[in-house]
């Protein structure tokens, strides 16, 4: 077989890596360039290079080391059982790579992952091998997310947490039951074992900074990880339920969530038909609604029909809808936490809410100001000049909330 | 009416130093003309340098906030902000807390000022695409086009992010330089003062392109983010359109296409047998019972492999399994493997040093009665298993390869030889190494004249010896042939 050259390796390495939903490039520790030899800094907002007609924000140099993979998750392009063209890249090879597009202002820094290829410690050792390179020889500054994975030596994993940003191990399936169907070789109990670790240093990193504020960083940017909808036939509240467990028990920045695709090549095994994106939309919200806005899961049933999300309107005016009983708010009464809960409003709205109400009682053409559609506001608050009345009871709100049925089409 | 002027669009100090004296005169906003560059003659005083106040007591109030969005605000290109910075400065000195009223007009009014103008520099700072100057190390130029006045204001971040590059941005209005130690800023350039190309930029579409999900087009949220304005100075933005116009036919595509017959671990065996886990071999066997590669696989008890030690340096292939083979699932153990047995005793070879392994790996057979009834395979039988046999001989690599009879000769050669001229003169493997060929046991037992079938058999057992002999030697081939020459 004619070797590869690194535009084909780089055409199949990243194709075979772009079902990783995951390419933020924030919250690491502020750094750059001046008084060392390499390139790089990171000032705590990411910033997105280009976009992709999918919508989706082009950060990081999202690829794999290796598309072999001794593995045979049924969801996965890079299979082993999948017919799909294979190639691997140096350790070398890739710190070039990142360098070069760097320089030229392409990316944020490298998001590397690999097919499970000899053995967990060998795949997880080329891995950080990379990253080696590129901090120590390169003094490169940029960002770097590390997939670890799961039974490598944890002295493996520790450096991977110290040369990186960031370090993410995909769960994949929300469920147990989901795992053992469609990834027979991945464990569920090893893949937690492996985020216990990893939240274990980071913790550690941050206790020991307290004392000692050059101790050596851990992961900065935090663990991630990454769930596929509609693979397996888990249902809204088990996905948000999975996430709300690892949220809080790893300490997680975030669940991707990544609406499952049709891959080229893929197995029988699997429906073939796409779950609408709006549901990867949906669970984002709730899982927005849970992290910032106070909701907790008991809410987010009340949002849901039999497990499920609405896809046609926003899981917070679902919400609302149900639980009409808490509504109109006073928008110049109510406290941070009802306001939080008015659809339609924002964070960054509702603060400016709180301090303008402190110049004078607002009014409804306040609030329009403040806000993108008052007309779908209005039911839900009383302002100085405004109550709702009978428009917050009448039956036929929800329809009236609703973007009418044939946009919807045209959203999924 | 005032006329303040400034010196430059975004001249901060200046209009700071105008705004200080206008509110120390207490002049209302509407009374300020507000000016950039050397004007033409006007009605009006021109204060080229702030006026000395009347009230030099007078310290405005003025938040730490307001500076650092009124900075930014400047940057803007519309006409009215000097004068919508100043009238809310004005009211600030009787609304200290003015600025926290997020429904005043002119409050709105600035932060969609800011907040454009934040956009475009962060924009700024990810569209920029710089290209290598040709002969030049670690030299770099990028020609850009912002939106709004916001050079100056930006540079720092290029120079913090490549510190230890020598680069320029160039725009129509302004240009920034570094030099590893400095920032300078110079006039407006135009697009064909930069580089018109950089090799890297084929790799960079590539990935574009590749990274793209065909299957979750988006393209209203793409645009929302990376808006068209800034596709013209994008080298990866050429892809848009044809990449848009192939995702759906794509996405149909592979929906459509029937999932295609799984492959297995002896792919990785052709193209990198070194990613192999440990027990490869073993693994290959796994695979290898489960194939479906041809019509003749299904026929049989299952699939008959080859075994032996994974550094084995002599490789003896046969032809196929035979009845007592397909039974046992092992090569070589019938009657045939009995005589094999024997000649390896007499040859000096011990037989769990070798790998042995057939050209076809299935037995092929008529069923007669209660007996099967050997046939030999076809020869799409055995191109269809020679992919199994190249994927032993990646992982095994022996030196010396012994093939016994036709089948296996073809099966090696990938043309047929008669076993007669392959003996005296070898051939070459498909994969370049050297192959020695004998008489197949079956054949000797099949052979009906006694004198031929000794002679057969100890021709099989000198051709053992020879091949053990080259598993030894720095291989020139030793054969009846050459000896004679």
């Amino acid at each position: 077989m004619p070797a590869l050259d690194r535009l084909e390796k780089l055409r199949i390495l990243a194709d075979a890596a772009k079902y990783d939903a995951s390419c933020s490039s924030s919250g690491s520790t502020s750094r750059d360039s001046r008084g060392g030899k390499g390139v790089g800094s990171s000032e705590g907002m990411g910033i997105c290079h280009s976009y992709a007609p999918d919508g989706r924000c082009i950060s990081l140099l999202k690829v794999l080391m290796t598309n072999y993979c001794m593995f045979d998750c049924r969801f996965c392009v890079n299979r082993i059982s999948s017919n799909v063209q294979r190639a691997r890249f140096t350790p070398e090879e890739l710190a070039t790579l990142t360098i070069d597009f760097y320089k030229r202002n392409y990316i944020e820094g490298l998001f590397l992952s690999s097919g499970i290829i000899k053995s967990p410690d060998y795949t997880m050792e080329q891995l950080v091998a990379v990253a080696r390179i590129l901090r120590h020889r390169e003094d490169f500054r940029g960002y770097i997310h590390l997939k670890t994975i799961p039974d490598a030596d944890p002295a493996l994993l520790r450096e991977a947490g110290v040369l990186a940003d960031r370090v993410s191990i995909n769960v994949e399936l929300p469920t147990k039951a989901g795992l053992d169907r469609f990834a027979p070789e991945k464990d569920e109990k090893r893949i937690r074992a492996a985020m216990a670790t990893t939240r274990e240093q980071i913790d550690g990193w941050k206790e020991e900074r307290r004392t000692i504020r050059s101790a050596p960083k851990f992961a900065p940017a935090g663990q991630s990880t990454q769930m596929i909808l509609g693979a397996d036939g888990s249902s809204d509240a088990q996905v948000l339920r999975s996430s709300a467990d690892l949220y809080g028990s790893y300490r997680l920045k975030r669940v991707y969530y990544s609406a499952f695709s049709p891959i080229p090549d893929s197995s029988k095994d699997l429906p073939l038909r796409r779950p609408p994106l709006m549901r990867e939309h949906r669970v984002y919200q709730a899982d927005w609604l849970w992290r910032f806005y106070g909701f907790d899961l008991d809410d987010l049933d009340t949002a849901m029909e039999d497990g499920m999300l609405p896809l046609d309107i926003d899981p917070k005016l679902s919400w609302a809808l149900r639980r009409r009983d808490l509504f109109p708010v006073d928008v110049n009464r109510a406290a941070k936490e009802q306001l939080l809960r008015i659809p339609g409003l924002g964070e960054k709205s509702v603060a400016k809410i709180l301090s303008a109400r402190r110049h004078a009682r607002l009014r409804l053409e306040d609030i329009g100001k403040l806000c993108r559609n008052i007309r779908k506001i209005r039911p839900f608050i009383e302002a100085s000049d405004w109550r709702p009345t009978a428009l917050l009871d009448r039956a036929g709100l929800r329809a009236d909330l609703a973007p009418k049925p044939q946009q919807m089409a045209l959203a999924l | 009416m005032r006329v303040a002027r400034l010196d430059s669009e975004t001249d901060f100090e200046g209009w700071r130093g105008h705004a200080r004296a206008l509110l120390c005169d207490r002049v209302p906003p509407e009374e300020v003309t507000w000016q950039v560059g050397r004007a033409q003659d006007t009605l009006f005083d021109i204060l080229d340098a702030p006026a000395p106040p009347r009230d030099p007591d007078y310290r405005p109030r003025v938040s730490k906030r307001f500076l650092v969005d009124a900075k930014l605000a400047l940057c803007h290109r519309d006409e009215e902000r000097f004068g919508l910075l100043y009238r809310l400065l004005y009211r600030m000195q009787d609304n200290a807390n003015l600025m926290s009223n997020a429904v005043d007009d002119d409050v709105i009014r600035l932060g969609a000022l800011v907040k454009s103008v934040s956009r475009d520099r962060h924009k700024m700072r990810a569209f920029v695409r710089f290209r290598a100057v040709k002969g030049e190390p670690d030299t770099f130029v990028s020609w850009f086009e912002p939106e709004h006045r916001i050079v100056e204001e930006n540079a720092p971040f290029f120079v913090r992010r490549f510190a230890n590059m020598k680069w320029s941005i160039l725009t129509p209005e302004r240009s920034a330089h570094y030099d590893r130690r400095e920032l300078q800023f110079g006039p407006g350039a135009s697009q064909a003062d930069a580089p018109d190309a950089d090799a890297l930029e084929d790799l960079w579409r590539t990935y574009y392109g590749a990274i793209f999900n065909p299957a979750r087009l988006k393209v209203k949220a793409m645009g929302a983010e990376m808006p068209r304005k800034y596709w013209k100075n994008l080298p990866e933005a050429e892809l848009i359109a044809p990449l848009i116009a192939d995702a759906r036919k794509l996405e149909a595509g592979m929906v459509e296409a029937a999932p295609t017959p799984p492959r297995r671990l002896a792919d990785y065996a052709f193209a990198e047998p070194d990613l192999l886990p440990g027990d490869a071999l073993a693994a290959l066997r796994r695979d290898a019972a489960g194939c479906a590669l041809c019509d003749h696989a299904c026929h049989a008890t299952g699939t008959v492999f080859g075994e032996g030690p994974p550094d084995a340096t002599l490789m003896i292939v046969g032809e196929q399994p035979g009845d007592r083979e397909d039974i046992a699932g092992r090569p070589f153990i019938g009657p045939a493997g009995d005589l094999l047995d024997a000649a390896l005793q007499e040859a000096g070879l011990s037989r769990d040093a070798l790998y042995l392994t057939n050209a076809v790996k299935h037995f092929r057979f008529t069923p007669r009665g209660k007996q099967r009834i050997h046939q030999s395979p076809k020869v799409s039988h055995i191109d269809h298993c020679r992919w199994w046999l190249k994927a032993e001989r990646k992982l095994v690599r022996p030196r010396v390869t012994l093939a016994m009879g036709a089948t296996a000769i073809r099966a090696l050669a990938g043309r047929a030889i008669p076993v007669g001229t392959a003996r005296e003169v070898g051939f070459d493997c498909f994969d370049g190494r050297a192959g020695l060929a004998t008489f197949h046991p079956a054949a000797i037992l099949r052979q009906p004249d006694t004198a031929e079938a000794t002679m057969m058999r100890e021709a099989l057992v000198a051709d053992l010896r020879r091949a053990k002999a080259m598993t030894g030697e720095d291989i020139v081939a030793d054969f009846p042939a050459n000896r004679e020459v």
